[in-house]
């Protein structure tokens, strides 16, 4: 072994192919150990390089621009990065802090100091319990993976009601849409609040049929995040199924 | 883990899409999920198959050796049912022996089969008292999506209706087919909110307030039952429950 | 390993094995990627009449906890033959042997895996042989390559597995039952072709130098084959998938 393998060193998560990728070579699935370039470029995400040839580290679509190779994987665990919106679960609670479940190897303590309430020690179970689910950011990851979150920013908080959809993490990108595209449409359409984590948690709340419509939604660009079209074929049946008055 | 972590959060949204005369897979509350089954799967044992209920997968391996009888039945071959609740087909499974689920799901598919008849075991015995085929029906989950009862139980008479019976091996002659009797065909039914849901998915299961498998045979009639979880159903739940297995089981058999 | 009856011909007047293969020849393997609902990744393996079974779960908590590295991953496999799996019912439950297989094969899959990258965690792979034939740990391992990549868990490349082997004094490639028992020398070869290593390897029988040499060679070559079926079960897995994953809406 001995070697330094690229893959998560970046900080930069690679969500949304751009426009300027060479599409017939971006669409290829490639799969672990498969050499990508033989190039000086910097081995990105999914990727590593050694003896100066960049090898694919997991399955998935190979991406190549101007200044590095990456992989874009089509399945794996949810590796938080500091940025993330994800929605967690309260799995236990301390004295001091509650612990969250991501849907990532990794469960995540936040602390008192991270929450908009005044908390006294002993009193978290005032605020927050077990079952709880809640919107956070991840604010740090430590070098052998510690996860720090926070409520503290703008929206965050504790979701009440409504239901929670999980899909496999590296569909994300999809849900959202370029821009934001496809996950607006889906709002639009079913008037429901959406909040997609990173985590590949999807929290839903509205009107119970459009719900259903939205959960319904969901699945499709999930079993079909590697068609082309997706984009129409979701608005589309959005239209047909619309809910009245919604 | 996760997985089981986000189960409970659906509780409310099936409870009120229930309320709405919904599943959350669109399926009507007396409706089975898709059935794949696959006969003569492995062929190291005498008789086998692979079901796919849904998204619940099971293989079901019979497997006939020679033995003594048991002392209280002399002139009747060995039954013996087993279920391996294996890791692999869910993250709430774990290693080890046997659990009280794969314990009670062995003996309530032991039981459909035993007391439905489903092989005619005074046929394997050979020698009353000294020699029987001893027939062990093993049940093995790859993908685990709620209701092992129907899908193990389903494997199992698909499996008997192909097996054969090792005479050949034994040097007893040439084979022959198990002698099947009964179809005992058992389906599972849970009750969430008052409602009841015929072949619950996994989520359904762990919202479910309580649970009824029911087998029954060609006639109608009813050769064993089991009721599970900690709700409770009513009588007249409980008749309507056995009126929708037996007719649900007569489906599902001539399918096999 | 031991003599065979003697009306049974392993390698017949004009070379050829019981089964009619050449010495140098693989029986035939056929992988099917992402065959598992709940898993993070599975792989299904029918290789002559083998029939195995691998899913992966993971990275995720290790458990038991006290077995945790605080700097990497483990990787830990749990090999397993059902109770039909064998022409004697096996009862159910791992024993000596197999938790010997779910070892050495927990190694050669360690070796690939970047388990730095997930420190203080289990990934867990599960191999279930559901009809076996010989070469189980073999399909196995060669199953699990293919669940591991399933479940998008990073690797440095696949392992390809495939044993050689001595029957009636001559060397050849992936034993069937009846060559295993009867045979004189049984060679397990786990496989990295990227860098040309090595990963798993056992051996028992009786050979020369020159005879294990020729077998060592004749199983790498064939890794080299079960490589390839690899690669293609996981690119049709997605192969259809592969067009709209760019688009991004």
């Amino acid at each position: 072994m001995g070697l330094v393998p690229s893959v998560f060193i970046e900080n930069m998560r690679v969500r949304q192919m751009g426009s300027n990728d060479s599409k017939e070579a971006a669409r290829e699935i490639v799969v672990p150990g498969e050499l990508l370039a033989i190039s000086s470029k910097r081995a990105g995400s999914g990727t590593y390089s050694e003896g100066g040839k960049i090898y694919a580290a997991q399955m998935g679509i190979k991406s190549i621009r101007p200044d590095s190779v990456s992989v874009v994987p089509l399945s794996g665990q949810y590796m938080p990065m500091r940025g993330d919106l994800v929605v967690g679960k309260i799995i236990d609670v301390g004295s001091s802090n509650w612990l969250v479940d991501i849907n990532s190897p990794y469960p995540s303590p936040l602390h008192v100091n991270e929450v908009p309430w005044r908390v006294e020690f002993g009193e978290t179970r005032k605020f927050m319990s077990v079952g709880d689910i809640v919107l956070l950011k991840i604010v740090g990851v430590d070098e052998i993976k510690r996860i720090s979150v926070s409520m503290l920013d703008h929206g965050l908080r504790k979701l009440a009601g409504g239901m929670v959809v999980e899909l496999s993490p590296s569909k994300v990108p999809r849900v959202i849409g370029k821009n934001g595209s496809m996950i607006q449409t889906l709002k639009n359409m079913t008037g429901c609040r959406i909040y997609v984590g990173q985590n590949g948690r999807i929290w839903i709340d509205g009107e119970l049929d459009n719900m259903v419509l939205a959960v319904k939604a969901i699945k499709m660009i999930e079993d079909e995040a590697h068609n082309l079209g997706l984009t129409e074929k979701v608005k589309r049946f959005l239209e047909e199924n619309k809910v009245t008055g919604a | 883990m996760s997985k089981d972590v986000v189960a409970d959060l659906k509780r409310d949204y099936i409870t009120r899409l229930l309320a709405k005369g919904m599943r959350s897979d669109g399926r009507q509350f007396d409706e089975m999920r898709p059935l794949k089954v696959e006969t003569n799967y492995v062929g190291s044992a005498q008789g086998s198959a692979f079901v796919q209920l849904g998204d619940t997968k099971v293989v079901v391996g019979v497997k006939l050796i020679l033995g003594e009888p048991f002392p209280d039945t002399p002139n009747t071959g060995v039954l013996t049912t087993n279920a391996e609740l294996i890791p692999m087909a869910s993250e709430t499974f774990e290693s080890g022996p046997p659990d009280q689920t794969s314990i009670e799901v062995a003996r309530v598919v032991d039981r459909g089969i035993r007391e439905g008849h489903a092989v005619d075991l005074e046929k394997l015995c050979l020698e009353p008292g000294k020699r029987v085929w001893i027939m062990f029906v093993d049940v093995h989950v790859l993908d685990y999506d709620g209701n092992l009862f129907d899908a193990a139980n389903i494997g199992a008479n698909a499996a008997f209706k192909t097996a054969m019976v090792p005479n050949k091996a034994a040097g007893l002659g040439e084979d022959v087919p198990l002698p099947v009797k009964h179809q005992p065909i058992s389906i599972t039914t849970v009750k969430i909110d008052g409602k009841l849901l015929v072949d619950p998915t996994h989520d359904e299961e762990r919202v479910a307030d309580a649970r009824l498998t029911v087998a029954t045979i060609e006639t109608g009639n009813v050769c064993a039952m089991q009721k599970g979880l900690d709700g409770a159903f009513t009588l007249d739940e409980v008749f309507k429950v056995v009126e929708t297995s037996s007719r649900i089981g007569a489906d599902i058999r001539s399918r096999l | 390993m031991g003599g065979a009856p003697t009306d049974l011909k392993l390698i017949d007047e004009r070379g050829l094995r019981l089964d009619g293969r050449r010495p140098d020849e693989m029986r035939p393997l056929k992988i099917e990627a992402g065959v598992l609902n709940r898993a993070d990744g599975s792989a299904f393996v029918e290789w002559g009449m083998n029939k195995v079974m691998a899913a992966v779960y993971g990275p995720r908590e290790c458990h038991p906890r006290h077995l945790q590295n605080t700097e990497r991953a483990l990787v830990q496999c749990h090999y397993n033959m059902a109770s039909f799996s064998v022409e004697d019912r096996k009862r159910p439950g791992p024993d000596r042997r197999s938790h010997e297989i779910s070892k050495i094969i927990s190694e050669a899959l360690t070796h690939v895996v970047f388990t730095e990258y997930f420190p203080r965690t289990s990934v867990d792979v599960y191999i279930e042989v559901l009809q076996a034939n010989a070469g189980t740990r073999c399909a196995g391992l060669t199953a699990a390559s293919v669940a591991l990549a399933d479940a998008g868990v990073p690797m440095r490349d696949l392992v390809a597995a495939c044993a050689a082997g001595k029957v009636a004094n001559t060397i050849v490639l992936d034993l069937g039952k009846e060559e295993d028992n009867f045979g004189q020398a049984d060679i397990p070869v786990g496989y990295v072709p990227r860098t040309d290593e090595v990963v798993l390897l056992q051996m028992d029988g009786d050979l020369t130098r020159e005879e294990f040499d020729k077998g060592l060679h004749m199983a790498v070559g064939a890794c080299k084959k079960v490589y390839e079926v690899q690669r293609d079960a996981l690119k049709r897995r997605y192969s259809a998938r592969a067009e709209g994953q760019e688009e991004g809406a």
